[in-house]
C-alpha cells in the first residue's frame, strides 16, 4: 500500500482511524461520516476482516455516532467487495438493531432492508433470514421490535418452508408480552400483508389483525387502524364485509378517543380502500358520529377530512348524501366550543363549494363562511381567508367582499404579530382575486401601514409582499402607487423606517426594471449615503450591491462607484466593510466578462494532474495556489453564479463535474471556501470511479484522497 | 427466591409458600435481619475490599452526629423491577445504585448483599433567573424503567426537571493507535507505513451512567411524583397543580392532562400530592389531593382528564373533627397494588387500602402511629405534621410497610391483621443482627423494652422505604443511612 520509506499520505487516514475513538464526539462523528474513505483506503479485504469486527463492538457510543454508522453501513456493499460479501455487514447492523435508541434502531433496520436486496436468494436464506430469527426471538424487546420491520423484505425471496417459519415468527411477535413489540408488529402488519399470498392474508393476517385491534392497550389498537387500510386494499370486495368491517366498526366506536382519532385521521384512506358501496352504508354514519364525537381532538381530525370525504363519495348520490347527512353536522361544528375544531373546519369548508355547485353554496355554505369570518378566533378567520380561491371559482368573491373587508382589516390590526404576519402572506392571493381597483381602494393603505409596523418580521414580510404585488399588477402600477410612498419614507425621522425604504428598494428593483430603478430609486439611495446613522449607510452599500446588476453599466461607473468609494473610507467599521464587499462584488461583475472562467478552471485542473504525475514536493508547492489567489478566484466565481449552485453553474461550461471536483481539491485546502454542494454519497461515487480506473497507481490513489481528508480535518 | 417460587409467580397465582415464610419469619418479629447499611455514599469502587474499607471509615464517622451534611440525606429509594438493583437519591442531587451480589458458594452468607454499582450526580442546583427562584438539586423521586436491553434505565426528578439515565456496563476497550505508541507517545508521522485498525480488548468492568434525555420546562410548581406507564412509551410527572404526560422519546413536548389551577389563585383549595399509573391498564392513573381524596382518571375518555371517572373519599367523622383534620387527612403517597385491584394511600396517621370498585370508603385502615393524635399541636409547631411519608406493598400485596418517627417503621399483614414496629438504627445495626419489635406506650406505666411517646425523636423519621418486587428484602432510608433488611435465611 505504501512505500517502505514511509509515506506522509497515509497520515490523514491514520488520523481518521484514530479519531474513530477520539474522546470528542464531534471528531468521532466526523470520522464515522468518512467511513467510506477509510474503507476505501483499507481495501475490501481489511474492511471485512478488521474494520467491520471493530464496528460491531462500537455500540457503546453516543446516539448520533451510532445513527451515522447505521446509515453508512447501508451504503457499504461496494466497499466490502460487492454483493457476494454483503452479508459481512450483518453483524454490526444486528448489534445496532438492538440498541435502546429508536432512531438508531430504525436506521439500522432501514439499512438492513436496503442491503437485503443485495443478497442473493441463497445468501438471504443462509445469512439474512437467521439474523431475522435471532432478532425475533431475542431476550430484549428492542431486538424483537427491530425484527418486525425485516419480515416483509425477506419473505418474498425465500423458500416456502422458510416462509412458513417467518409467518410463525410474526404471529408470535403479534402476541408478545411487551406492548412495544406488539406496537411494532401492528405497525408493520399492513406492510407484511402486502407481500403475503392472498390465502395467508386470510388465514394468518386477519386473525392477527382482529387480535391486535382488540388489544388491551389502546396504543396498540390504534395502530391496527392503519393496518386496516392496507389489508382492505388487498382483499377482494366480497370478503371485506366479513373480514375487515367488524373490526373497523368497532374501532370507530372504540372506548378510547385515541383510537377514534386514528380512524378520523385515516378516514380518506379507509374510504378509498373499502370502496363506494361500504362507504355509503357504513362509513357515512361512522363519519357523522366522528363529527359529533365527545372529544374535541376527534372532531377536529374528522373536520379536517370533511372535504376529502365528500370528494370521494360516489358521484351518483354525492350531493344528496352531503346535503342530508354531512352538512347538518358541519353546521353544528361552525359553532363548536373548541377553537381547534372550528379552525380545522375553516381550513377545508371552502372546498365544499366546488362539490356542491353555485346554488347550494350561496344558499347553504355562504352563511357558514360568513359566520366563520366573524369568529372570535383569528385562526378560524385566517383559514377562511386563505382558502378563498375555491369559492372564487364557484360564486365569485364579490359575494363575500362586504364581510371580507372588515375581517381582513381586523386581522391586519390584530395585537398578535403572528396573526398580522399570516394575513400579510395571503395579501398577494387576495389582491389577485379581488382585483386591482378593490385593492387600491381598500387594502393598499394596510399594506403601506405594515411597512412601519413596530415588529421587524412584519416589516420584512410587508417588503416581500410588495414584490409579489408588483409582480401581479406590473411595474406601471408600482410606479404610480407604491414607489412614491416607499421613497417618501426615505425622509422619515425614524431610521428604522428609512431602512425599510432601502429594503423595499432591494426587493422591488428587479420587479420594477432598469428604468424605474435607475431614474427613481437610485438617486434616493445615493442621497441616503449621507445619512447620519451608520446602519442606514451600510445598508446603502448593501442595497447598491444588490441593485447593481439591474443598473446600467454607465450608472454603475459614474454614480455608484464614487459613492461606494466614499463609503469605503467611512469612519464606521461596518460601513467600510460592506462598501468594500459591494465594490469587490460589483468589480467581479466586470472582470468576469473579461476572464474566461472555463479556461481558468482547465488550467487548474491540468496543474493538478501534473502534480499527481510528478510527486515532487517543490513542484507541488508551486502549483497549489496561494490563499490570496484562491480567495480572489472564488469570490469571482461565487458572484458570477449568483444564486445557482456552484456545480450547476460550472456544468454550463461543459466540463465534467469530476474534473471540477478534482481541480478544486487543492483550492479547498484553504478552508474558508465553500465545500461543494454535492451530497456526500455522490462525492464518494465520483471518487470511486476515478480511483478505480486503472490509470492511477495505488500510490496516487492515496495522494488523490489526501486533500479530501485534509478537508475533513478542517471540519468541512 | 428458589426456582419453584419463581415459577409460581410467573404463572400469576398467589405465592403461598412465600406468604408462609413471611408469616413464620417476619411476624414472629425475629426474622428481619440486617444485611447492609450505608451512609455517606461515596462513589466507591465495586470491589469488595474497597467497599469494606469505606464502611469501616464510615463507622468511625458515625460517632460524630454532625458529620453527615444536609446533602447526604436520602430523599428517595427504589428497587427496579427485578430487584437486582436498588437506587437511592439524596438531597445533594446524587443517585447511588446498588447491585445485589450474586450468590456465591464460597461465601453463602453474602446472599442478598447489595453493593454500590454506580454513583452519579443526577441534578445540580440551578437558578431560575426569570423568576428569581433557586432550584434545589434534591432528588424527589426515582423510577426504574422495565429493562429493554443490557443497560438499565431510570428516571430521576428534582422539583422541575426529569432526567432519563442509562446505566450500562463496558468491558472492552479499543487498543492500537496509528499515531501513538502503546504508552501514548506520539510517533513520527514518517514512520507510519501501514494503517492499523483498533482492536477491542477485554478490560475491567466499568459502569457508566449517562443522561439520555432531559424533560424540562414543563412545570411551574414543584414536581412531587413521576410514574412510568405500562405501555412503556409514556410517563407522567406531577406537580402541585398539574399532571403532564410525556413520551419517553420526546423531550420538547408534553401534554397537560390534569390542571386544577383555578383562574384566581385565591380560590385554591387543594393541591395534587402524588399520582401513579395503574400497573396494567395503560389508560388509568390515580392522583391524590391534600383534601384526602383520590381521583381515578381514564385517559381513553378524553384528551384532558380534568373530569375523573372515580372519586375515592371517606366521609369525615364529625366527632373527631379538629383544627388539624384537614392537614392530617392530606395524602402523602399513593400506590397501586401489584395486581392492580387496590390502591394504598398514606395520610399523616394512617395507611388506607381502597378497592378500586368501592369509592365511598376504604377497604382497610391501619393506624401507623395513633399515639401521636394527642401531640398534633406540638407536631404542628415543629412542622413535623407536614412530613410526607411514603408507603409500599410487598411483592404479593399481602403486607404493607410505611415509616414513622424515631427511626421506626411499621408493617401490616393484611391477611392476619398483625402488625409490627421495627427500628432502623445505628445502635442495633450490626450486620446479621435480628431486629427486635418495638413498642410505644401511651400514658402511665411503661414496661420494659417499651418507649414512651414523649421520648420519641421526631428528627429521626423514616419517610422513604421500598420492598423488593418478589422477595422479602426491604430498604429503609433513615436520614443519611440506608438500611437493607431481609427475612432470615434458615
Amino acid at each position: 500500500m505504501a512505500g517502505a520509506d514511509g509515506d506522509d499520505s497515509l497520515y490523514p487516514i491514520a488520523v481518521l482511524i484514530d479519531e474513530l475513538r477520539n474522546e470528542d464526539v464531534q471528531l468521532r462523528l466526523n470520522s464515522i461520516k468518512k467511513l467510506s474513505t477509510i474503507a476505501l483506503a483499507l481495501g475490501v479485504e481489511r474492511t471485512r476482516t478488521e474494520l467491520l469486527p471493530f464496528l460491531t463492538d462500537t455500540i457503546y457510543d453516543e446516539d448520533e455516532v451510532l445513527l451515522a454508522l447505521a446509515e453508512q453501513l447501508g451504503n457499504f456493499t461496494m466497499l466490502v467487495g460487492g454483493p457476494e460479501y454483503v452479508h459481512c455487514l450483518l453483524p454490526p447492523l444486528e448489534s445496532l438493531a438492538t440498541v435502546e435508541e429508536t432512531v438508531v434502531r430504525d436506521k439500522a433496520v432501514e439499512s438492513l432492508r436496503k442491503i437485503s436486496q443485495e443478497h442473493s436468494p441463497v445468501d438471504l436464506e443462509v445469512h439474512f433470514e437467521p439474523l431475522v430469527k435471532r432478532l425475533a426471538s431475542g431476550d430484549w424487546f428492542t431486538s424483537r421490535t427491530s425484527a418486525c420491520g425485516l419480515f416483509s423484505v425477506c419473505y418474498p425471496r425465500v423458500s416456502s418452508t422458510v416462509k412458513a417459519e417467518i409467518r410463525q415468527h410474526f404471529r408470535t411477535l403479534c402476541s408478545d408480552d411487551t406492548p412495544m413489540v406488539r406496537r411494532a408488529a401492528a405497525s408493520k402488519l399492513g406492510e407484511f400483508a402486502k407481500v403475503l399470498e392472498l390465502e395467508y392474508v386470510k388465514t394468518d393476517i386477519i386473525p392477527l389483525f382482529t387480535a391486535l385491534a382488540s388489544d388491551e392497550q389502546d396504543s396498540v389498537r390504534l395502530l391496527a387502524v392503519e393496518a386496516c387500510v392496507s389489508i382492505a386494499t388487498l382483499l377482494p370486495q366480497e370478503d371485506l364485509e366479513t373480514l375487515v368491517m367488524p373490526t373497523l366498526r368497532q374501532a370507530a366506536e372504540d372506548k378510547s378517543w385515541r383510537v377514534r382519532y386514528m380512524v378520523a385521521d385515516k378516514f380518506s384512506e379507509l374510504q378509498k380502500a373499502v370502496g363506494p358501496e361500504i362507504t355509503k352504508n357504513d362509513l357515512v354514519p361512522a363519519f357523522q358520529n366522528l363529527l359529533k364525537d365527545c372529544e374535541a381532538e376527534v372532531r377536529a381530525a374528522a373536520a379536517n377530512k370533511v372535504k376529502e370525504f365528500c370528494e370521494n363519495l360516489p358521484e351518483d348520490n354525492r350531493e344528496q348524501i352531503i346535503m342530508s347527512h354531512i352538512l347538518p353536522c358541519v353546521k353544528e361544528l361552525v359553532s363548536d366550543t373548541n377553537q381547534h375544531v372550528k379552525s380545522a373546519l375553516a381550513s377545508v369548508i371552502m372546498g365544499l363549494s366546488t362539490i356542491l355547485g353555485k346554488d347550494n353554496t350561496i344558499e347553504h355554505l355562504l352563511p357558514l363562511f360568513l359566520t366563520q369570518l366573524k369568529d372570535e378566533c383569528p385562526e378560524v378567520r385566517l383559514n377562511i381567508i386563505s382558502n378563498l380561491d375555491c369559492v372564487n371559482e364557484v360564486i365569485g368573491i364579490r359575494q363575500l367582499s362586504q364581510s371580507l373587508l372588515p375581517a381582513i382589516v381586523e386581522l391586519a390590526e390584530d395585537a398578535k404579530w403572528r396573526v398580522r404576519l399570516a394575513i400579510i402572506e395571503y395579501m398577494p392571493l387576495l389582491a389577485g382575486q379581488l382585483g386591482v381597483e378593490f385593492f387600491d381602494e381598500k387594502l393598499n393603505t394596510l399594506c403601506m401601514a405594515w411597512l412601519i409596523d413596530h415588529v421587524y418580521a412584519i416589516r420584512e414580510a410587508a417588503t416581500s409582499n410588495l414584490t409579489k404585488l408588483v409582480e401581479k399588477f406590473g411595474a406601471e402600477w408600482a410606479q404610480n402607487t407604491i414607489v412614491p410612498k416607499v421613497l417618501g419614507m426615505a425622509n422619515d425621522p425614524n431610521y428604522l423606517h428609512r431602512m425599510t425604504t432601502l429594503f423595499c428598494i432591494n426587493a422591488l428593483s428587479e420587479a420594477c426594471g432598469q428604468e424605474i430603478t435607475t431614474k427613481q430609486m437610485l438617486p434616493v439611495v445615493l442621497k441616503m449615503s449621507n445619512d447620519q446613522v451608520a446602519n442606514v449607510r451600510f445598508n446603502v452599500a448593501k442595497s447598491l450591491q444588490k441593485i447593481g446588476p439591474v443598473l446600467g453599466s454607465n450608472a454603475l461607473q459614474t454614480e455608484v462607484k464614487p459613492v461606494l468609494e466614499k463609503l469605503a473610507s467611512d469612519s464606521d467599521m461596518d460601513v467600510k466593510y460592506f462598501a468594500q464587499e459591494a465594490i469587490s462584488v460589483l468589480d467581479g461583475n466586470f472582470s468576469l466578462q473579461m476572464v474566461q472562467p472555463a479556461f481558468l478552471l482547465l488550467q487548474i485542473f491540468l496543474r493538478n494532474v501534473r502534480s499527481v504525475e510528478t510527486p515532487d514536493p517543490v513542484d507541488e508547492a508551486y502549483f497549489v495556489p496561494s490563499p490570496d489567489q484562491t480567495c480572489r478566484f472564488f469570490n469571482v466565481l461565487q458572484n458570477s453564479c449568483q444564486n445557482q449552485p456552484l456545480a450547476e453553474y460550472i456544468g454550463k461550461w461543459g466540463l465534467p463535474v469530476v474534473f471540477f471536483q478534482l481541480a478544486f481539491y487543492p483550492l479547498l485546502i484553504h478552508k474558508d471556501l465553500v465545500w461543494l454542494a454535492a451530497p456526500e454519497e455522490m462525492k464518494v461515487r465520483m471518487l470511486w470511479s476515478v480511483l478505480t480506473s486503472e490509470e492511477h497507481a495505488e500510490q496516487n490513489r492515496i495522494r488523490l484522497l489526501t486533500p479530501a481528508l485534509t478537508l475533513t480535518a478542517a471540519g468541512m | 427466591m428458589n426456582v419453584r417460587e419463581k415459577k409460581e409467580r410467573q404463572s400469576g397465582e398467589p405465592c403461598m409458600i412465600w406468604d408462609a415464610t413471611l408469616e413464620s419469619l417476619a411476624w414472629k418479629s425475629r426474622g428481619w435481619e440486617q444485611v447492609c447499611r450505608y451512609q455517606d455514599l461515596e462513589p466507591a469502587d465495586s470491589s469488595m475490599e474497597e467497599e469494606n474499607e469505606t464502611r469501616k471509615i464510615n463507622n468511625s464517622f458515625l460517632r460524630d452526629h454532625n458529620y453527615a451534611t444536609e446533602a447526604d440525606i436520602i430523599s428517595t429509594v427504589e428497587f427496579n423491577s427485578t430487584g437486582e438493583l436498588l437506587a437511592t437519591g439524596d438531597k445533594g442531587g446524587r443517585v447511588v445504585v446498588f447491585q445485589r451480589e450474586q450468590e456465591s458458594k464460597t461465601q453463602p452468607h453474602r446472599r442478598g448483599e447489595y453493593n454500590v454499582y454506580s454513583t452519579f450526580q443526577s441534578h445540580e442546583p440551578e437558578f431560575d433567573y426569570l423568576k428569581s427562584l433557586e432550584i434545589e438539586e434534591k432528588i424527589n423521586k426515582i423510577k426504574w424503567l422495565p429493562q429493554q436491553n443490557a443497560a438499565y434505565f431510570l428516571l430521576s426528578t428534582n422539583d422541575k426537571t426529569v432526567k432519563l439515565w442509562k446505566i450500562s456496563e463496558r468491558d472492552k476497550r479499543p487498543e492500537g493507535y496509528n499515531l501513538k505508541d502503546e504508552d501514548g507517545r506520539f510517533r513520527d508521522p514518517s514512520t507510519i507505513t501501514t494503517l492499523r485498525v483498533p482492536v477491542l480488548q477485554p478490560m475491567d468492568l466499568m459502569v457508566e451512567a449517562t443522561a439520555r434525555r432531559v424533560f424540562s420546562n414543563a412545570h411551574t410548581y414543584h414536581i412531587n411524583s413521576i410514574s412510568v406507564n405500562s405501555d412503556l412509551q409514556t410517563f407522567i410527572s406531577t406537580d402541585d397543580l398539574r399532571v403532564n404526560l410525556w413520551n419517553l422519546e420526546i423531550t420538547d413536548r408534553s401534554f397537560n392532562i390534569v390542571d386544577i389551577k383555578p383562574a384566581n389563585m385565591e380560590e385554591l383549595t387543594e393541591v395534587i400530592t402524588s399520582a401513579e399509573f395503574h400497573p396494567q391498564q395503560c389508560h388509568t392513573f390515580a392522583y391524590t389531593s391534600s383534601k384526602g381524596c383520590i381521583r381515578l382518571c381514564d385517559m381513553r375518555q378524553a384528551a384532558l382528564c380534568d373530569k375523573h371517572c372515580k372519586y375515592f373519599e371517606e366521609p369525615e367523622d364529625p366527632s373527631t373533627r379538629s383544627f388539624f383534620s384537614e392537614i392530617i387527612s392530606s395524602i402523602s403517597d399513593v400506590k397501586f397494588s401489584h395486581n392492580g385491584r387496590y390502591l394504598m394511600t398514606r395520610d399523616y396517621l394512617t395507611v388506607k387500602v381502597w378497592d378500586l370498585q368501592m369509592e365511598n370508603k376504604p377497604l382497610e385502615t391501619y393506624q401507623v402511629h395513633d399515639y401521636l393524635r394527642g401531640k398534633l399541636c406540638s407536631l404542628y409547631e415543629n412542622d413535623c405534621i407536614f412530613d410526607k411519608f411514603e408507603c409500599v406493598w410487598n411483592g404479593s400485596d399481602s403486607v404493607i410497610m410505611t415509616g414513622s418517627y424515631n427511626n421506626f417503621f411499621r408493617m401490616f399483614d393484611r391477611n392476619t391483621k398483625r402488625d409490627v414496629t421495627l427500628e432502623a438504627s445505628r445502635e442495633n445495626s450490626k450486620p446479621r443482627a435480628i431486629l427486635k419489635p418495638r413498642k410505644v406506650c401511651v400514658g402511665g406505666k411503661r414496661r420494659k423494652d417499651e418507649i414512651s411517646v414523649d421520648s420519641l425523636d421526631f428528627s429521626k423519621k423514616i419517610l422513604h422505604t421500598t420492598w423488593h418486587p418478589h422477595e422479602n428484602i426491604i430498604a429503609v432510608a433513615a436520614t443519611n443511612n440506608l438500611y437493607i433488611f431481609q427475612d432470615k435465611v434458615n
